[in-house]
């Protein structure tokens, strides 16, 4: 076994790769590096998104409530209508403006202007990007709810049930297995978009990789090793997913 | 039908579409007694069905009032989801809830809005798919039911709530042909039992056996109304003379 291995190291190229990667990651155990960077990644991506989730729900059910029912509350007028019109409109300005700039840009302006004189960047990332990703979640439960059937809203309303319990209990779970494949891909590129964290100075995965690249002035072993890693996390997180596909569909067969 | 007592009463109904170019109700005024089933009939485009849906305020009427147990539900500011507890609807395409098994459709509505026990939810629920001949499908779901075996759920899910009236709009329409009787068999049925029913229907066999009135309704408004004898053996309107030419 040994001297198998011992052969294989008399490959030059082989030989280069193991070198390689001593240097890069076990001297002065840089690999360490790399676990923090993962960690700040992976703790960003998973506040942002249920800060993304939570602002994707509310957003959703507001421009929806006010697409579906404008017809009915505009005949019955009133406070009601005034303000969800009102709330309607700052939704829609909200969409507007994550959506048409860049994230990187928008965690530079949430770094350097309105968070200017927080230290705390991993927070401020991690509000950043659950602004960002709050936008394209919204957009997603939107249109999942606009894909439930009509007759269903109209099958549960018929039966008694107001505009919100036909939500909860007949719309929101058929529109969660609608979603579930679009929300997932949401997922992977939010965890992919935080490799931008570096830009306010967090150590996040790329930027781990950037480091060692910086004192090994090697660039393949570190920049391979961190790709690898996004590809990893985003081919467990897509199994999941299928998993829990699997599940939801098998309910009703 | 006289002396019966008036269950909704609708006067002067109407529907239209872009400040009115398009008129899908035109004026319509009816009464619709307890314990009465009317079978509404008509050419595709007529009014029937927005009608039909007009009356659990599915569709929102341009002007006019449809009185429901004396209360103008039309009227903006009244509570409208107290009412449809107490109007089935039954639709074409059943539109039963594809995540819930039959029992969890059938229960759902009196659990969480009338707040019955599940247990008492649970026990009128199969008391009413023994009717049907469907209690062994109580835990299917409705992708592993038949076309006829939905429309008897979506039947049976609309009396869990104990409706004062059912509607009905066009039931068996999108059935195949063998799937139609066995519908129209608990629809009979439900008539029997005095069951307050409007219909929209093109199954004249089924107006012509059931119906304690028809309407037959063109261009958004009622035509003509009449006894089945009446409407089928004895049609005054042309229109309704040319219509009957079609499809008897």
């Amino acid at each position: 076994m040994l001297d198998w291995l011992k052969q294989l190291y008399e490959i030059e190229w082989i030989a280069g790769l193991v070198d390689d990667f001593k240097l890069n990651f076990l001297d002065g155990d840089r690999w360490t590096w790399l676990l923090e960077g993962l960690g700040n990644t992976l703790i960003i991506t998973f506040f942002a998104l249920l800060i993304g989730v939570a602002i994707g729900v509310v957003v959703a059910a507001v421009r929806s409530t006010y697409d579906k029912n404008e017809e009915s509350m505009r005949q019955r007028g009133g406070i009601g209508f005034f303000l969800l019109r009102i709330v309607n409109a700052i939704c829609k300005v909200y969409l507007t403006v994550v959506r048409g700039t860049p994230a990187v840009v928008q965690l530079l302006i949430f770094y350097c202007i309105i968070f200017a004189a927080s230290t705390n960047s991993r927070m401020i990332a991690i509000v950043a990007f659950g602004i960002n990703s709050g936008a394209y979640v919204a957009e997603i439960f939107r249109a999942g709810i606009l894909s439930v059937d009509g007759g269903q809203f109209e099958a549960g309303r018929s039966l008694g049930f107001n505009y919100p319990q036909t939500m909860i209990h007949i719309i929101i779970p058929q529109m969660f297995k609608a979603v579930l494949p679009t929300l997932c891909n949401e997922f992977i590129v939010l965890l992919k978009e935080t490799s931008i964290a570096g830009y306010v100075g967090i150590m996040d995965l790329t930027k781990a990789g950037d480091l060692i690249r910086s004192r090994t002035y090697s660039a393949f072993m570190p920049l391979i090793m961190v790709a690898l890693i996004y590809l990893a996390m985003v081919m467990l997180l897509t199994w999941l997913v299928g998993k829990l596909e699997r599940r939801l569909r098998k309910s009703e067969r | 039908m006289n002396g019966k007592e008036v269950l909704i009463h609708i006067e002067d109904l109407k529907k239209h579409y872009n400040d009115g170019a398009v008129r899908a109700l035109d004026g319509i005024t009816t009464d619709i007694h307890r314990g009465e089933v009317v079978v509404i009939i008509g050419p595709s485009g007529s009014g029937k069905s927005t009608f039909l849906r007009s009356l659990n305020l599915l569709e929102l009427p341009t002007a006019g009032k449809i009185e429901f147990d004396g209360v103008n539900i039309a009227d903006p500011k009244v509570n409208i989801n107290l009412h449809r507890q107490k109007m089935g609807m039954v639709f074409q395409l059943f539109n039963l809830f594809p995540h819930m098994t039959v029992l969890k459709n059938m229960t759902i509505a009196p659990v969480k809005i009338l707040h019955r026990s599940k247990a008492e939810a649970i026990d009128t629920a199969m008391k009413l798919l023994e009717r049907v001949g469907l209690a062994d499908r109580a835990n299917a779901y409705p992708s592993q039911l038949s076309g006829g075996q939905k429309q008897r759920i979506a039947i049976v899910r609309a009396l869990c709530m104990q409706p004062e009236v059912m509607l009905f709009d066009e039931p068996t329409s999108a059935l195949d042909p063998e799937m139609v009787g066995e519908v129209l068999d608990v629809m009979k049925e439900l008539a029997a039992d005095g069951m307050t029913m409007a219909v929209v229907t093109h199954e004249m066999g089924f107006a012509r056996e059931v119906a304690d009135r028809v309407f037959f309704m063109d261009g958004g408004q009622i035509i003509e109304t009449g006894t089945p004898e009446e409407i089928f053996e004895h049609p005054q309107s042309d229109r309704l003379k040319s219509f009957l030419a079609k499809v008897l």
